[in-house]
């Protein structure tokens, strides 16, 4: 019952996108087209989920034994850095295939703040590590939602005619407003 | 200056250095306000329990164990203790409240600590959050005084601490139910330590 | 281009918050009052121009290819130095940014600003730079706050203008995307006539 919660709460009631604000930047960036946002759900959904189970070591065996909690901003985003950079070069290496979907995504992912969100959200919502990476999963499930959703919105925009200064980021600025009205539709469920 | 080449041992070297200083300079920062950051938290507590209680000279603290204890999970790490901290405070030597540091984890953003001042009757003094995470302009309107001004003096013995959809006497805030039963809940928890015997 | 418009164009032509686009996370999600807009705001100046400062002084000593690494280190230093300082000397203002704190180090603002300027300018120029970019980012973001504020909850830095309770939805999640929106059509709308 509890995981469930869990699963809904971050992926729905708590969309990261609609009701946390992280992310935004590729979800404003790479959400022209229906194809790129499924690559880049994809890579992000891998990255969340490793991130968050190596962060979650380095805070419960290194950080916390060592008293060392100040340094996990640091500690963090470099570790997904060079997480990310070693994804690709091993990616590139044993499935070539998935290199080619995933691979021009990559890079982009260092920035996104939604990993590094979530990674600390794990610590500080006090989750196991198996409730952390569930919680990780669901919750980068959720941003591949809320990009797939919204790439289908704006291609289809495209063909629209919006007045001239609405065009571009405004109007995808006030879809994604009227998107997240329609995502705390969810808020109660759990 | 000629522009640093980008060999192996160049690069590793940077990237150490870099990394020393960044560290030796937290660590200085760290040592710096630990002190500050400590008395801050500190201070919060120390407002807190003045805010919640009647003009009093001496706190007695007591640690009283709870009779339901939050439930274990596997996937959450026991996320607050199984005991509450008891603040008796004194006037001239007679008791004139206590504050009960309480906690909930039924809010809609998780956990909200709060500090509630029990007169010696047993009746709500006033009320004090000291954490939360609910939602801006919704669930954090728990922080007005609109909604925890209606607890100051009543009685829990007789005032039913749920909200008025579920049968109670508390008026929840707007929009924000899962916020208000959260606060019910953690100031009944904090009521159940108190309660005349 | 001189220093003065090295330093103003953060306002306007190349705001980060309207223009630009940049750092949106914080600027939509700490937006819901003007006061939280305007700590942010400077927060992430104050890293903005220290990062700027040190990554020009550095910025020969460090070889190409460990650039963005080292960048970020730096950052991340920073960042964790302004929220220790927060922490303890503006402890109420730290609780309600929370979350948000931390994720300056990935504002792509400052990432960007280091690699486009203070990588290649000197010290002063970076400084005035990171002081100009800095503080039309805090400008951004303390007028998307007072709109959502003044909408909200009827009230202008805390002080209530009219009794009620406002139009909630501009103080929540779709507030923020829509005041944004609308801001920011706005400002395209006068840019294009004038």
């Amino acid at each position: 019952m509890e995981i469930f919660i869990i699963i809904i709460g971050a992926i729905f009631v708590n969309n990261i996108v609609f009701s946390q604000f992280l992310g935004i930047c590729p979800f404003l960036g790479v959400s022209n087209k229906i194809s790129t946002a499924v690559g880049m759900s994809g890579a992000v959904v891998f990255v969340i989920t490793l991130a968050t189970l190596v962060t979650f070591l380095i805070q419960e065996y290194i950080l916390i034994p060592f008293g060392l909690e100040y340094l996990q901003t640091i500690s963090f985003i470099l570790v997904i850095a060079s997480l990310v950079q070693m994804v690709e070069i091993i990616l590139k290496k044993i499935t070539p295939s998935l290199y080619q979907a995933l691979g021009v995504f990559l890079p982009l992912i260092t920035t996104n703040c939604a990993v590094l969100g979530v990674a600390i959200m794990v610590i500080q919502q006090n989750f196991t590590l198996g409730g952390g990476l569930i919680f990780a999963f669901a919750t980068a499930i959720g941003y591949g939602l809320a990009l797939i959703l919204f790439a289908g919105l704006r291609e289809q925009m495209e063909l629209n005619d919006t007045p001239k200064a609405m065009k571009g980021t405004p109007i995808a600025l006030i879809t994604a407003g009227i998107l997240a009205l329609a995502f705390m539709g969810f808020s109660g469920l759990v | 200056m000629k522009k640093a080449k980008s060999s192996f041992i160049n690069m590793f070297l940077t990237l150490l250095v870099v990394c020393a200083l960044a560290g030796a300079a937290l660590a200085a920062v760290y040592q710096a306000t630990s002190a500050p950051i400590q008395q801050a938290r500190d201070n919060k507590q120390e407002e807190a329990i003045k805010q919640v209680l009647p003009p009093f000279d001496e706190l007695k603290t007591e640690k009283k164990a709870l009779e339901t204890i939050s439930i274990q999970s596997l996937f959450h790490k026991e996320a607050a203790a199984d005991s509450l901290t008891l603040y008796h405070a004194f006037a001239n030597g007679e008791p004139v409240g206590t504050a009960v540091e309480s906690f909930t984890n039924k809010g809609f953003g998780g956990t909200i600590k709060m500090m509630a001042g029990f007169l010696p009757d047993g009746s709500i003094y006033k009320t004090a959050v000291l954490s939360h995470a609910e939602t801006p302009g919704l669930g954090s309107k728990m922080e007005d005084p609109s909604f925890y001004g209606q607890f100051e003096g009543k009685n829990p013995a007789s005032f039913n601490l749920t909200v008025k959809k579920d049968g109670g006497d508390v008026q929840a805030i707007t929009a924000a139910t899962i916020s208000s039963r959260a606060y019910c809940d953690a100031l009944s928890t904090a009521y159940s330590t108190v309660k005349p015997q | 281009m001189n220093q003065l418009q090295n330093f103003t164009k953060g306002f306007i032509k190349e705001s980060p918050t309207f223009v630009l686009m940049l750092g949106m996370c914080p600027t939509l999600g700490v937006t819901t009052s003007a006061v939280n807009g305007l700590g942010m705001g400077l927060a992430t100046t104050a890293v903005l121009v220290l990062s700027n400062i040190i990554i020009s002084c550095i910025k020969s000593l460090i070889p190409d290819k460990v650039r963005i690494p080292a960048f970020i280190v730096i950052i991340a230093s920073l960042v964790t130095v302004v929220q220790m300082c927060m922490e303890a000397y503006l402890p109420s203002l730290y609780a309600s940014l929370g979350l948000f704190i931390p994720l300056i180090v990935v504002n792509c603002l400052i990432l960007g600003r280091a690699e486009a300027f203070a990588s290649k300018n000197g010290v002063w120029s970076s400084f005035v730079d990171g002081a100009g970019m800095g503080l039309g980012f805090t400008f951004g973001l303390t007028v998307l706050g007072m709109v959502r504020e003044l909408l909200g909850n009827y009230a202008v830095f805390g002080h209530k203008l009219v009794q009620g309770d406002g139009i909630l939805v501009f103080v929540l999640a779709p507030g923020a995307f829509l005041a944004l929106g609308f801001i920011v059509a706005f400002i395209n709308a006068i840019r294009k006539k004038a």
